[in-house]
């Protein structure tokens, strides 16, 4: 209990009660970073979970600028309710290209972890459209702009670069055809062979019926509908994915 | 003039209550008094420091090294998952194991296995196929009323079955495939409406009758191929009968015309990779329950 008898020697020299709280911060900040680096268990080994493409990219900007996250999660929890709802519960691995992530945490509709795949394309447009055309009793808004603005997307080498710069594992030869993927996939007419080799899986498709503009529906329906699908679970036991 | 509502306290008020004690510290001329936490409090706080030290030793609890503390329970939620879903499964136990086994006609045929799949299928139709189909699959424009005994591709346990593995132009290789061609870059407008004419006859709408003439010699030459010489389709090519007042993509002149000229492909997901073989059946025993089975 000496230690507390010193108390008022740390309080009044204030050198020394700066060291003692820059030694006691480390310990709790390196506790807490250290093993970021050095476990090996934090993102499960799976194969399939690619970079995204340049419209799915595109597509998860406009999900961000439009707050889907706001009511929509992406995360499906290792629970059964959620899983026998959704799917497969969603692993770390299946996010780590995510920057940010979108796993939310509110869920006003229902969670988009493993939408891809689940509805047809004519059916997202029409839901994005109108909603209630399509689910009478949903309370989302409609998002009927997004077919009349044309993407932005001269940029789009810009974010595949930054996203790199942060770790995905981008190659020059996909910032070089960054452009050219991108319309291939809203259009794949203009040939899909590239695409699909640097992103297997890509969903290609006239996404809102009018190949000549690419358009923000384009962008955000190529992104719902690779959500979930980049691995097979039919290749793993519970046992590959216990880390 | 206006009073005050309250008695400010006066000095003598404050002064009156005991002299809480001091810690001791001065700090020029100041002095800290001595204001312990509640006890209750701290009897929790020292609480949870005992809980969080059984919670270390329990259950997976700090990283470490390369790897963390997994605790001596050896808990993990994935595992715990598994678990619940292998336990819910032996609860249903006999009658999954059963449906899994079956054939869809002895499904169908032993009440007890019916009554469980009508109702599994309910469950697993509201989310998966009630977005587009909608509640009790009454359909609507796009996309097809399973309620109604106007089958595309067939109301049979089998083609149902056939449908819902491998969807309708998702993609898969054995999906249901049909394409029909845009005629408005192959027939004249007025083919194309003489046939448009033609077809609203053929499920007795009214119709300009001059016409039906020209546009039974187009439909003729140009639909029958697919929708048949009547106009009552053919489920082998996914041709939908037109010959009923039944529409996929609307039924008066306008919609007819559009549908000729460009016509709409719609999509349907397979759920051979998404839904397991049991769910799948028990579906494929729902969509026929719903009034149109064959």
């Amino acid at each position: 209990m000496s230690l507390w008898k010193h108390h008022e020697h740390v309080e009044k020299n204030s050198i020394l009660l700066l060291i003692l709280i820059l030694i006691t911060v480390s310990i709790g900040g390196i506790v807490e970073i250290v093993p970021l680096y050095t476990i090996e268990s934090t993102i499960e080994e799976v194969e399939g979970v690619r970079p995204y493409s340049p419209l799915e990219l595109a597509g998860r900007n406009i999900y961000i600028r439009e707050g889907c996250y706001s009511c929509h999660s992406q995360q499906v929890r290792p629970f059964r309710d959620e899983v026998e709802r959704y799917g497969h519960y969603s692993l770390a691995a299946e996010s780590m290209y995510d920057h940010p992530f979108q796993w939310g945490s509110k869920r006003t509709g229902p969670d988009l972890a493993r939408v891809g795949g689940k509805y047809s394309d004519e059916w997202h447009v029409a839901h994005m459209i109108e909603p209630q055309a399509v689910v009478p009793e949903s309370i989302m808004p409609p998002y009927r702009f997004l077919i009349e603005k044309e993407l932005r997307h001269d940029d789009i080498a810009d974010h595949l670069r930054a996203n790199r710069a942060v770790g995905v594992p981008y190659t020059d030869e996909m910032i070089e055809n960054a452009v050219a993927d991108l319309r291939a996939q809203a259009n794949p007419e203009l040939g899909i062979d590239g695409l699909l080799e640097r992103y297997p899986n890509a969903h290609a498709a006239n996404f809102d019926g009018n190949p000549r503009v690419v358009t923000e529906m384009d962008a955000l329906v190529a992104y719902l509908q690779i959500l979930g699908r980049m691995v097979d679970f039919s290749q793993y036991e519970v046992e590959d994915l216990i880390q | 003039m206006v009073e005050s509502s309250r008695e400010m306290p006066t000095s003598s008020d404050r002064n009156s209550a005991p002299e809480p004690a001091t810690t001791g510290h001065s700090w020029d001329g100041i002095e800290e008094y001595n204001k312990p936490l509640p006890k209750w409090w701290l009897y929790v706080l020292y609480a949870t420091i005992v809980w969080s030290i059984g919670y270390y030793v329990f259950y997976p609890s700090w990283p470490w090294a390369n790897g963390y503390l997994r605790g001596v329970l050896g808990y993990n939620q994935r595992v715990e998952l598994e678990q619940t879903m292998v336990a819910a499964r032996e609860a249903q136990g006999a009658l999954l194991a059963s449906i899994d086994a079956a054939e869809l006609p002895e499904i169908q045929a032993d009440p007890d296995l019916r009554t469980f799949a009508v109702a599994g299928g309910k469950t697993a139709f509201a989310d998966n196929c009630a977005p587009c189909h909608g509640p009790g699959g009454g359909g609507q424009v796009g996309y097809p009323s399973l309620a109604d005994d106007d089958w595309i591709w067939g109301g049979s346990l089998e083609e149902i079955h056939q449908t819902l593995l491998y969807g309708v132009r998702f993609g898969h290789d054995e999906s249901r495939i049909s394409e029909m061609p845009a005629f408005g870059a192959m027939l004249e407008r007025a083919e194309i409406n003489a046939v448009a004419e033609y077809v609203l006859s053929l499920s007795g709408q009214d119709h300009d009758a001059a016409m039906v003439e020209e546009g039974s010699a187009v439909f003729a030459d140009n639909c029958a191929a697919c929708h048949g010489e009547k106009g009552d389709g053919i489920r082998e090519l996914g041709a939908p009968s037109l010959a009923d007042s039944i529409w996929l993509y609307g039924g008066d002149k306008n919609s007819i015309v559009r549908q000729v000229t460009q016509p709409r492909h719609g999509v349907m997901p397979a759920w051979i990779d998404r839904l397991d073989p049991v769910t799948i059946k028990m579906l494929t025993v729902y969509v026929h329950s719903l009034g149109g089975g064959e």
